[in-house]
């Protein structure tokens, strides 16, 4: 008995080692382990054995069965293991395909534009002040020093709904009701919106556009005050290491009135197509405010002076985003749109 | 205005800059230099020849053989021109020449004869048709006698010649005259300004023994001086007037017009020239016209008067439109004899309604408009007389006949340093000061630390201190000025509520997908009112430019559609705009009501994930989505009723409510409205975003984290197909009291299992208490008054 006991050990663990996966494994161990597998027929043969032979058969019979479990639990670590490196590996996914699209869409190029600048001048205090697009001619011309059959109005020729009223050509007239509204106050605001003028649509010119103004009140403000915040301006929007420089120019809404150019961007200010050969690009419109401009909206012009500043986003995205022609920016070709998504920060 | 640096010379040292230089200088301190050309563009082996002998080319009608001695020899050259002539001076372009435009002459044989060069026109070396007088606009130019055989014509005839090109600002009339021009050169260079020398000798005989001038308004015409000149010889101008006109842009016509037009150039001052005779009387008298007056004006246009147009008269009829343009009935002629020059200063807001009502604008009116120097009208009259002495022969009439009532004292202006200094932010020196005035010449006194400033005339747009202070900043230059940052209360600056919602409904819809689109606010009539949220009146441009931008838009939907529809038709089949903007409605007041609204428009897939199979088209309920996410983020409750309208599909379109009012439509087109807009299936919506962002947003409070579970039952029912989903979810709610949480919509079945007329639909109810963990007879007795409410209104459990 003894022998047939070492005889199914030896067969046991032979199965064991032979076992390709965990089904034949288990198989196995139902096999010799199980109720009826032949080590427990043997322990139910024990009681044809002499009793004083029984505790020694008993203690042999334990032994192989605790050396046939052993050897089954190690073989099925290894087996469980290798079933699932199999499964893994069956798992396997194609990591080079594209993923799951976010839709995602964006604002405007202007937008863009008018956004940074608008958040450039929050940071250093300014307001954002807006007004109707149809206005009076007095807030849109008269209050800016250009009385009625005053040459300057000649420069912006205008959409006039009745003799009184017409689309903006500006957002100035944001400045006159703000300076009204305000009473004397000092002010610090910043104007984006729409303006529209007796233009043809072409690539350079637009009979619907979009400005965006500048206006500080207070006591004391000077000029050199225009020239140092129109050049953090150029810095912030243009560069870092971007230089400004003011040429005298007329509005009649200012006195002194200049306009700012920029060292060009692209070139440095050694000359290319961008700045046209020059050097320099040609940014903006200043000056500061004219006192008939200041006593027409109730402020002391001796006590008070200010200085405004106006610019086109469509002329700054063109300049920075390279685009040629301004018609882009109304047709919405989604070609066009959807490139404004990156940030540049 | 256009500056010749030769013509210019006359009056003022250039210290012989460059040109570039010298432009960069006159930008730098005021006037913008828009061009620098070098009128002789370049040109070489170009010289004057004599036609000796020219003849038909036997073989070709139009070309003339000719013979021409160019100085060191006499050669043939074939000309094609038909006014060429033996006996002429010409200029002729010699082998190896190069002309404007990269031409370049070489021998060559025509129709079998030989061509040594090019006789050539006005147009050939550079100058605009519109220029070259009109006997020489069809051919050659004929050179004057004189000019010397073999000599080189770009130097001989002041080809060799710069012109800038000011782009002037409206306040720099001053700057529309070479004398201006002279005086702003002298500022920055610091040179002294020559003005003309007027000599002439007189006829015994007055002016005014021929001539009486009589001024109706002198509100209007101050100041009228006419002068008197006999016996003159109309013909061409020497090359020398000619060219310099040329160069300023004005077409040479003959010597008494282009004197005028050389004066109008040199001093700005605009003169006319009338044929005394003609004129019938001798009696000139500037008055108002009658309504309904005639006139036909040199440029052969009869045009009808009003009573504020000006006009010069011979007493009876109108003569010439005063300060814009001379009438054809007086005209100067080859026969003319005897001329009167006219030299007169006019009110610039009667020459601009006059020039504006008739769209007339001449060299004359566009300087009238601006105003003119009181000081020069009386000097400019006499320069002319001069001239005409000088180029036709004339002989000039004792004195002048004037109308004089015009005020020519110079305007003075105050102002101290220190203001000056203060609005600058600098510090300069008074020395420097004055030294820049000086310059100016602005006649300048030091009185009580004040700078006592008398302006001159010519200069009419210095008013003020603040005039003076940009003379000075401008001339010291503007890069002196250093670069501070206003010292003021600090203020933290920022966006209003509503500005910062705006920006919240910006990046929520980007957010969800949509590219953020800008149309325009002007539109055609007919489209003005299509998808409008209110029905009011359209708003009207008295001057559109065209149809098409002729109405103010009343809703953003109709371009926002054209955008898609450009977008398809380029193959982008997919597009999801929005747009955020104004609609224009009328009211009782004289501005319009301004509502920003929000408009979404979508067709194609919304999203596509082709390899994973995952595909959806844009729909209704793609953009309900939308504008119920935008309700949550604005925390403004969103209602969706039932709706029609026009170009929207009839079972497809909702009005979007609030608090009971309608603030907008959602819908999907209308097939028809489709195919005109060469539209697949196209969902848009609109609504009233001012109305949402004037709202004020409750704060935000927390709500405690639940601590107990929430218990889910779901139900299914068979409903007719009429019933609205929305309906059944509010009587769920009614009859779920507190206890409800929530109600989902989780399954919609329409298919052939179902009934006729029935449709099935599932619904998920959220039971919570937050006080306790809710047993399940506690929730299965809410949820049988439930199933109850439901059984009464006819619905059917499914099974």
């Amino acid at each position: 008995m003894e022998e047939q006991l070492q005889g199914l050990k030896t067969e046991a663990l032979e199965k064991i080692a032979s076992a390709a996966n965990v089904k034949e494994l288990n198989d196995v161990r139902v096999a010799y382990l199980g109720k009826k597998g032949p080590i427990t027929d043997l322990l139910k043969g024990m009681g044809k054995l002499p009793a004083e032979e029984r505790p020694k058969m008993g203690a042999l019979v334990n032994v192989v069965r605790e050396d046939v479990t052993a050897s089954l639990e190690e073989r099925m670590v290894i087996l469980e293991e290798a079933a699932i490196n199999e499964k893994l590996q069956s798992e396997t996914i194609d990591i080079t395909l594209p993923g799951r699209p976010v839709k995602t869409g964006n604002p405007h190029p202007l937008t863009r534009v008018v956004e940074e600048i608008e958040d450039l001048f929050i940071s250093m205090g300014y307001e954002i002040a807006e007004g109707p697009e149809v206005e009076k001619d007095y807030y849109n011309f008269e209050a800016l020093n250009l009385p009625k059959g005053h040459p300057a109005r000649d420069m912006q020729d205008s959409f006039y709904i009745t003799e009184d009223i017409l689309l903006r050509t500006h957002t100035s007239p944001v400045q006159a009701r703000t300076m009204e509204a305000k009473g004397g106050e000092p002010i610090k605001i910043i104007c984006p919106g729409k303006v529209y003028r007796r233009d043809n649509d072409d690539a350079t010119h637009s009979h619907q556009f979009t400005q965006i103004e500048g206006l500080v009140i207070g006591e004391d403000i000077r000029m050199s005050d225009l020239k140092g915040t129109l050049s953090v301006f150029a810095k912030k929007m243009f560069g870092e290491d971007r230089e400004i420089r003011l040429r005298p120019s007329f509005f009649p809404f200012t006195e002194p009135s200049v306009e700012m150019d920029i060292s060009c961007f692209k070139c440095g200010g050694t000359g290319c197509n961008v700045c046209k050969k020059t050097g320099w690009i040609e940014i903006l419109g200043a000056g500061m405010v004219h006192p008939n401009v200041l006593e027409m909206a109730g402020y002391d012009s001796k006590r008070l002076t200010g200085f405004a500043f106006g610019m086109g986003p469509e002329r700054i995205a063109m300049l920075k985003y390279g685009v040629e022609d301004i018609r882009h920016f109304y047709t919405n070709d989604v070609r066009f749109l959807s490139q404004f998504q990156r940030t540049e920060v | 205005m256009l500056v010749s640096l030769k013509w210019l010379k006359d009056y003022v040292n250039l210290q012989e800059l460059p040109a570039q230089e010298l432009a960069e200088k006159i930008t730098r301190s005021g006037i913008e230099v828009d061009a620098v050309i070098d009128r002789s563009f370049g040109m070489t082996n170009v010289v004057v020849g004599y036609v000796e002998a020219c003849e038909k080319h036997p073989e070709a009608d139009k070309l003339s053989i000719c013979q021409v001695n160019v100085g060191e020899e006499t050669t043939q050259i074939i000309c094609g021109a038909p006014n060429i002539a033996a006996g002429q001076k010409v200029i002729v372009a010699r082998p190896g020449a190069k002309l404007p435009g990269g031409i370049k002459i070489k021998k060559a044989k025509l129709r079998g004869q030989e061509s040594n060069g090019m006789i050539c026109s006005l147009q050939e070396l550079g100058i605009e048709g519109k220029l070259v007088p009109k006997a020489y606009a069809e051919g050659i130019y004929v050179l004057p006698e004189e000019a010397e055989i073999g000599t080189d014509v770009v130097t001989n005839f002041d080809l060799d010649d710069t012109v800038l090109e000011l782009g002037l600002t409206p306040n720099r009339a001053d700057a529309m005259s070479m004398l201006g021009v002279a005086y702003e050169v002298g500022a920055i260079l610091d040179e002294e300004v020559l003005l003309p020398e007027i000599t002439y000798s007189e006829a015994a005989e007055k002016a005014d023994s021929l001539l009486t001038v009589r001024v109706d308004d002198p509100e209007v015409n101050p100041l009228y001086v006419a002068k008197v000149v006999r016996n003159i010889k109309v013909q061409e101008s020497p090359m020398w007037l000619q060219q310099r006109l040329m160069a300023a842009g004005v077409r040479p016509h003959n010597n008494v017009v282009d004197v005028t037009n050389y004066i109008l150039m040199e001093y700005g001052q605009p003169l006319h020239a009338f044929d005394y005779d003609l004129l019938g009387t001798g009696n000139i008298t500037v008055r108002h016209a009658k309504e309904g007056e005639k006139i036909t004006t040199l440029d052969d246009a009869e045009r009808t008067l009003s009573a504020h147009n000006l006009v010069i008269t011979n007493g009876e009829k109108p003569v010439a439109l005063a300060g814009v343009m001379g009438g054809a009935n007086s005209e100067v002629s080859g026969s003319t004899t005897t001329v009167v020059i006219e030299s007169a200063y006019f009110d610039s807001g009667s020459i601009r309604q006059t020039s504006k009502d008739h769209g007339l604008r001449s060299d004359a009116s566009s300087r009238y408009e601006k105003g003119v120097d009181p000081n020069r009208v009386i000097p400019a009259a006499e320069r002319a007389a001069a001239l005409l002495a000088e180029l036709a022969d004339g002989e000039v009439l004792a004195g002048s006949v004037v109308f004089d009532a015009l005020d020519r004292a110079e305007k003075v202006v105050s102002v101290s340093p220190d203001f000056i200094n203060q609005r600058l932010g600098m510090k300069i020196r008074f020395e420097d000061m004055l030294d820049i005035l000086n310059r100016l010449k602005f006649k300048t006194e030091a009185a009580n630390g004040q700078l006592v400033i008398s302006v001159p005339t010519r200069r009419q747009d210095i008013q003020i201190e603040e005039d003076v202070v940009e003379e000075i900043a401008r001339l010291y230059g503007y890069d002196e000025i250093p670069a501070t940052l206003p010292e003021m209360e600090t203020k933290p600056g920022g966006l209003t509520p509503y500005q910062e919602k705006r920006r919240v409904v910006r990046s929520l819809l980007e957010g969800a997908g949509l590219l953020q689109a800008t149309t325009y606010s002007l539109t055609s009539e007919k489209s003005a009112q299509q998808f409008a949220l209110t029905e009011t009146e359209t708003t009207k441009l008295l001057m559109p430019m065209s149809e098409e931008r002729s109405t103010l838009r009343q809703s953003l939907l109709p371009h926002l559609l054209e955008s898609v529809s450009y977008n398809t038709a380029r193959r982008s089949d997919s597009v999801a705009l929005y747009e955020t903007g104004s609609v224009f409605l009328k009211t009782e007041d004289e501005l319009l009501n301004e509502e920003e609204h929000l408009a979404i428009a979508m067709t194609g897939l919304w999203l596509d994930n082709s390899w994973q199979g995952e595909r959806k088209e844009a729909d209704f309920f793609v953009l309900k989505g939308i504008v119920e996410s935008l309700s949550e983020k604005l925390g403004v409750e969103l209602a969706f009723e039932r709706g029609q309208m026009d170009g929207l599909h009839p079972g497809r379109t909702a009005f979007i409510m609030n608090d009971g009012k309608r603030i907008g439509i959602l819908g999907q087109l209308h097939p028809t409205e489709q195919k005109v807009r060469d539209l697949k299936t196209t969902i848009v919506m609109e609504l009233n975003l001012a109305e949402l962002l004037h709202k004020n947003s409750e704060p935000l409070v927390y709500t405690p984290v639940p601590r107990y579970p929430s218990i889910s039952r779901d139900i299914a029912l068979v409903l007719s197909k009429i019933v609205e989903a929305g309906t059944v979810v509010n009587v769920i709610r009614n009859a779920g009291g507190k206890l409800l949480k929530d109600v989902r919509v989780f399954d919609l079945y329409e298919g052939d299992k179902m009934e006729a007329g029935k449709k099935s639909v599932a619904f998920s109810l959220t039971y919570f208490d937050p006080e306790k963990t809710l047993t399940d007879e506690e929730v299965t007795a809410v949820h049988e008054k439930v199933l109850r409410a439901l059984m009464e209104v006819g619905a059917e459990l499914r099974s």
